[in-house]
């Protein structure tokens, strides 16, 4: 059974088709990268896995978890999702080490020790334990989405969610990033990533999906699909990123 | 006749002002109050409190505070409620603060970054916890400036309670411009009252608002 399955996906934005027919399996500790023209549906896709997007027909099941069209009560499911965003979000009102301890606090009830425990862990995790008491203002940008990556894996999830992680970020600050995601992936967490870092994707991902006009246009082993697209399509995406 | 010494015009307007105050501060906090739950019926998930809420808010903003204070204390003895001026002014301008106070809010939440609320329903937390421990906190700051600038609208507001016979500052000083035949005099007092009890309300929402935006984000 895959940890995450999805099935048949269908979304409109309005009158505009944007995920047709989705069908996704993703099995406990792959690394999944979600490649694609913008547009082409990628990200709307990894917002469904935990509900960020409504959907319009077919279903996604994580860990057991299953979560139909328009569903309202997602936190289940949220508790087993996280997710990091292009734009860090980190709480501003609150220092790294309380965005790590919150919500393991108020939706985990774990005691304030065992949070602030854990929370320094995590931290230790994203090389970051001397930034606990830091504001997010004080940080720069890598050193914020370590801290969102840090908030995100704080509550346990079963699969991590990425998306566009790198994009925001000066282009010195990528590699510490990804550094700490081969590192997640090293330990076997399990990855979704839509990411434009196409080196990352063929050195760290198990599996390539390559999204083209709101379907799976064409996914398989990374080194391989670099090196011998099949489509047209892909092969054209290839030879204008990289 | 008519000789009534300026230390007794004073004291009489004093006693007007510190009924303008005490108007003001009940219909601040009450409507403060009133307010809060208008914000949270405006932005719930469900749109019947959205729409009820959102109808209120026209009702109040969109007919004159006079208007207002006439339909309650004339509305209300017709419909067999005895009602004293105190007690319709005070609701009268409770109901008239917390539409302005509830929209002025729900600005402030609706200019916290849309990446926050997903940020913080990622970490499976409820609306409620969304709104306690991450919107609400950053709302506050944003909210403090704009929140003590509209309370010199409430102390002004207070004048128009005079109409209905609550003698507050305006009306002590039309009892005593008739009294006196000094009118020039007296409402030129009951003037530099209002801006007393106003000018350091508006200087301080000043003084809030270039702290927040010099200051950093906490």
């Amino acid at each position: 059974m895959a940890l995450v399955h999805i099935d048949a996906l269908h979304k409109h934005f309005g009158s505009n088709h944007v995920l047709k027919g989705i069908d996704l399996d993703i099995e406990e500790g792959q690394v999944i990268a979600l490649i694609g023209r913008s547009g082409s549906g990628k990200s709307t896709l990894l917002r469904t896995i935990n509900g960020l997007e409504s959907f319009d027909d077919g279903c996604i099941e994580v860990d057991g978890e299953r979560i139909h069209p328009h569903e309202t009560d997602l936190r289940a499911l949220r508790q087993k999702v996280g997710m990091v965003f292009q734009q860090f979000n980190l709480f501003p009102h609150l220092t790294a080490g309380q965005n790590v301890i919150l919500a393991t606090r108020i939706v985990k009830k774990m005691p304030e020790q065992d949070a602030k425990d854990l929370a320094k862990a995590m931290l230790l995790k994203v090389g970051l334990q001397d930034k606990f008491d830091a504001y997010p203002d004080q940080l720069s940008g890598g050193q914020q989405q370590r801290v969102a990556i840090a908030r995100a894996l704080a509550m346990q999830p079963r699969v991590l969610l990425c998306d566009e992680i790198t994009s925001a970020l000066d282009p010195e600050l990528v590699n510490e990033v990804l550094a700490v995601v081969k590192n997640l992936a090293a330990e076997g967490i399990t990855l979704i990533m839509v990411t434009h870092e196409m080196r990352f994707a063929r050195e760290v991902g198990d599996k390539l999906v390559f999204m083209y006009q709101g379907r799976i246009h064409e996914s398989g082993d990374p080194q391989e699909l670099f090196a011998n697209p099949q489509t047209p399509e892909l092969a054209s995406f290839i030879s204008s990123v990289m | 006749m008519n000789q009534i010494a300026l230390s007794a015009i004073l004291s009489n307007l004093l006693d007007g002002a510190l009924w303008t105050i005490g108007l003001s501060l009940t219909a601040f906090v009450l409507g403060g109050i009133a307010g809060l739950a208008l914000l949270f019926a405006r932005i719930a998930r469900n749109p019947v409190p959205r729409r009820l809420a959102q109808g209120y808010i026209e009702v109040f903003q969109g007919t004159p505070l006079l208007m207002q204070l006439f339909i309650i204390f004339f509305g209300g003895s017709m419909i067999g409620f005895e009602i004293s001026p105190w007690a319709a002014a005070a609701l009268g301008l409770t109901l008239f603060t917390s539409a302005y106070l509830g929209e002025i809010w729900r600005g402030c939440v609706e200019s916290v970054p849309k990446g926050q609320w997903e940020a913080s329903a990622s970490l499976a937390m409820t609306h409620f916890e969304q709104m306690r421990y991450v919107i609400l906190p950053q709302t506050l700051r944003i909210a403090i400036a704009p929140t003590v600038g509209f309370s010199v609208q409430v102390v002004k507001g207070t004048a128009v309670a005079s109409i209905i016979g609550f003698v507050e500052l305006s009306k002590t000083g039309s009892m005593l411009a008739n009294a006196t035949f000094q009118p020039f005099l007296v409402f030129g007092l009951v003037a530099l009252g209002y801006f007393a009890i106003c000018y350091p309300l508006s200087a301080y929402a000043r003084i809030l608002e270039r702290k927040i935006h010099g200051s950093r984000a906490h």
